[in-house]
């Protein structure tokens, strides 16, 4: 194996690791400001592993998506809510984090089935993706096959996202579009 | 192949670990925004299990060019690619539906919300 | 208010037109390069947020205002169902591009341009709105109990 191979192998783990530390610093912190820096700093770090593992077009969309918006999207809610979270009662943390470790072994243990990362005979890599990759460009004329699949081979597929992101904007429009009509009295929120 | 075999499974184990420690967050915390990140942080660790599985070794990014012929999964992109945004999304669903909830209790903490629920 | 942060107002004025000419290359060139309309669509939206985020909601309304956002939003999904519902007309099934033109890989080729427009247009408009309508609330005091 070349050396380029091997040093983009050791990135990518050094990358998840730096992930890692992100998001156990997320779940120690209690100023959400932090948590929310450190969120849109974690989704940095997965769009440069997503460089890393070869998938630029996922990691163009979430450097600007998940790096970008989300975080304006969130800090626009601490303005509107507040900043500072209050203290975990340990005997729920404790069983929170009894519960995801369990989840968590059980998960390692499916994993072990898995072919090895990057093995080009996985069954991933044999079923529908060979015809894309040796017919897209003569049936679709599009070099990129991630936007020949997605827009032609998935057609529905898309359609169907386009129109989950065209209702979680009405949604958001029905519950925050309109400004608040303040109450005159000191109860605020009406109990209808 | 050859024998060498680094990372071999360990992608696949550094994401569940990921994913485990965002479903704590989302579990251990009252506090909504946070669960809302710790719901970020588990939705990009799945991303990151499947983009690991359709890496191929030394196969470049699915962009057809000559004297390539061995190229990465392309579809686990394109499914991700569109999680991606449909993610953000739903996410901003879910920061709306804070917002109002904070308007009605003045408050983003799960218990003292049910305290007011269960002392009406 | 306007003499505030005025560094950062001149700098992002001269960044916001090559985001979104880069948006734009983003849309166009996604065939050949990684990009599509997903991408181009966010990256977009950002030029516009980071306007709003620097210059007040106000003035982002008067340059976008919510009847075209909302407008854009439904015509996004709509320039996508309508490239299926042509397919259908010119004899072909759903979403199946080969008919659009006399030649099959032309038509494959108009129907993703079309396609990834109707994405982008539809992602773009959703960003702008989500940002709006969360930057336009105003906050509310807690209620004492």
């Amino acid at each position: 194996m070349s050396v380029d191979v091997i040093s983009s192998d050791l990135l990518n783990v050094a990358l998840l690791v730096f992930m890692g530390i992100t998001a156990v610093a997320v779940a120690r912190l209690r100023n959400l400001f932090a948590v929310v820096m450190l969120s849109g700093i974690y989704s940095l770090l997965g769009a440069t592993l997503y460089v890393v593992l070869d998938a630029v077009d996922v990691a163009f969309t979430e450097a600007a998506v998940g790096a970008g918006i989300s975080t304006v999207l969130m800090l626009g809610t601490l303005a509107l809510t507040t900043s500072r979270e209050k203290a975990t009662p340990t005997a729920r943390a404790r069983t929170a984090m009894a519960l995801s470790v369990a989840i968590g072994a059980v998960l390692i243990y499916a994993t072990l089935d898995m072919p090895l990362f990057g093995d080009p005979s996985a069954p991933i890599n044999h079923h529908v993706v060979p015809r894309y990759l040796d017919e897209s460009l003569e049936e679709t004329g599009v070099p990129n096959v991630v936007t020949a699949v997605l827009a032609s081979y998935r057609g529905y597929d898309t359609l169907g996202e386009t129109f989950v992101i065209f209702t979680a904007a009405c949604g958001v429009l029905v519950l925050i579009g309109r400004p608040r009509r303040r109450k005159t009295d000191g109860t605020g929120a009406s109990k209808a | 192949m050859s024998a060498y075999a680094f990372p071999g499974l360990a992608n696949y184990w550094i994401a569940i670990v990921l994913m485990m420690i965002g479903l704590y967050v989302v579990m251990a915390h009252e506090n909504l925004i946070k669960k809302i990140v710790g719901l970020n942080i588990f939705q990009v660790s799945v991303f990151v299990l499947y983009i690991s599985m359709g890496k191929v070794k030394g196969g470049p990014a699915p962009i057809l060019a000559d004297n390539i012929t061995i190229y990465s999964n392309p579809l686990p992109h394109v499914l991700i690619l569109t999680a991606i945004v449909v993610g953000v999304a739903t996410t901003a669903l879910g920061l709306a539906l804070i917002v109002r909830v904070n308007e009605q209790y003045g408050s983003i903490e799960d218990d003292d919300i049910r305290d007011l629920e269960n002392a009406e | 208010m306007m003499h505030r942060k005025i560094i950062l107002r001149i700098v992002s004025k001269q960044l916001i037109p090559f985001i979104l000419l880069f948006a734009l290359y983003v849309q166009w060139h996604g065939d050949f390069g990684p990009g599509g309309g997903f991408q181009a669509g966010v990256i977009f939206a950002a030029g516009f947020i980071l306007y709003g985020i620097l210059f007040g909601l106000g003035t982002l309304r008067r340059v976008l205002p919510s009847w075209f956002t909302r407008l854009c939003l439904a015509s996004g999904v709509l320039i996508y169902s309508g490239v299926g519902v042509a397919a259908m007309l010119m004899g072909g099934q759903y979403l199946d591009y080969d008919v659009l033109s006399d030649d099959p890989v032309h038509g494959q080729e108009l129907g993703i341009l079309l396609v990834e427009a109707g994405v982008g247009l539809t992602v773009f408009a959703a960003m702008v709105t989500i940002f709006c309508a969360f930057a336009g609330r105003d906050r509310v005091t807690p209620r004492k109990n």
